[in-house]
């Protein structure tokens, strides 16, 4: 904790939240697409429950962020009622789903990151941002047995599904690279407490992926140059058609309820 | 199976809280038993309906033979006397 470093604004710590509710809102939509599609009924219920913790996530750091930012946006507003590059999600959760092996590398990359995230967001100085943490790390801890599970039997599997998976790692890890580049928001977070140190929460992540690619025989990519920042509000052309499908009933029938 | 490339069949038991016993509930396919819990949790526990899970290949299951029923079950019919209704239950007991 620093003394020269002024606390960060309401609007600010509203951003920060929004970052890590927009991710788990816009994977959410994303698995959703899968109901009726998985390759097994219980997969598609497995992906659909997971969905709906992430959902519920949201819900729970929209409402706080509204809260904050004190401009009378609830939770349905901050959903539906938002532009692309006011969304702050990571990238990687906007891309599309891919097939089956893309959506569990997808999939896993950011469960293992959330799990290092919301066990740090436990200690947040932040009352009610730990406390949401404490419901979520609960939830993600089921998420990435799911996930990590699937990849050990995609990469551990078959020469086809082996090499299929490796590839979705391939053209996935890259996006992986804006979870953990600390910016002025993630540092001023981090510096009073309400989030964690973005290096740390990286060499956890990093450990964690790493054993899990090592049962699943699977090689860690190199890191690219090429760099990501949806956190920024700096999208891919993947989000605006998502939040087409996320916000056209509320966008064509305002403030209908059901 | 017919088709040996699909997953087979597991026989789902929860238990709905701590001190009843394991129900069967009904079934799931999975590539392995460690799955065929996961698919568990995910169809049959989405209600809070349970604590504990146990999974059984369903090949696994030796069943009674339906056309022996005569012969396994129709001598109970006439012993009504093997029902414990001549006792009286105390009121504590509630799980019996």
């Amino acid at each position: 904790m620093s003394t020269t470093a002024p606390a960060p604004s309401r609007t600010d710590r509203a951003r920060y939240l929004m970052r890590i509710a927009d991710t788990s809102l816009v994977l959410a939509q994303r698995l959703g697409e899968w109901v009726g599609h998985a390759p097994a009924i219980e997969e598609d219920l497995g992906l659909a429950n997971t969905a709906l913790d992430l959902l519920g996530q949201a819900r729970m750091l929209l409402s706080y962020a509204g809260e904050l930012e004190g401009a009378g946006r609830s939770e349905d507003a901050l959903a539906f009622l938002r532009a692309e590059p006011d969304f702050l999600n990571a990238t990687l959760a906007e891309l599309p789903n891919g097939d089956f092996g893309d959506t569990i590398v997808r999939q896993f990359l950011i469960d293992a990151f959330q799990l290092e995230l919301y066990e740090r967001l436990v200690d947040s100085t932040d009352a009610r941002l730990a406390e949401i943490a404490a419901k979520a790390v609960k939830e993600t801890r089921y998420h990435v047995r799911y996930s990590s599970g699937w990849l050990v039997r995609l990469g551990d599997g078959t020469a086809e599904s082996h090499a299929r998976v490796q590839d979705s790692l391939h053209r996935l890890w890259p996006y992986t690279h804006e979870l953990f580049d600390a910016d002025a928001l993630d540092r001023d977070v981090a510096e009073a407490g309400i989030g964690p140190d973005l290096d740390a929460v990286h060499a956890a992540w990093l450990r964690r992926v790493d054993a899990v690619f090592a049962e699943a025989t699977l090689s860690r990519p190199v890191d690219v140059a090429y760099r990501w920042y949806g956190k920024q509000g700096r999208h891919s052309e993947h989000l605006g058609y998502l939040l087409a499908d996320l916000q056209h009933l509320q966008r064509a029938h305002p403030g209908a309820s059901w | 199976m017919s088709d040996n490339r699909d997953w087979p069949l597991y026989e789902i038991f929860i238990r709905a809280r701590g001190g009843l016993d394991h129900k069967h509930v009904g079934s799931v396919h999975a590539a392995d038993a460690q799955m065929a819990i996961e698919h568990a949790r995910d169809v049959y526990t989405r209600r809070q309906e349970g604590v504990s899970i146990w999974v059984v290949r369903s090949s696994d299951i030796v069943a009674s033979d339906p056309a022996e029923s005569d012969a396994l079950f129709e001598p109970a019919r006439d012993k009504i006397y093997r029902h414990p209704t001549f006792y009286d239950i105390p009121k504590e007991v509630e799980t019996l």
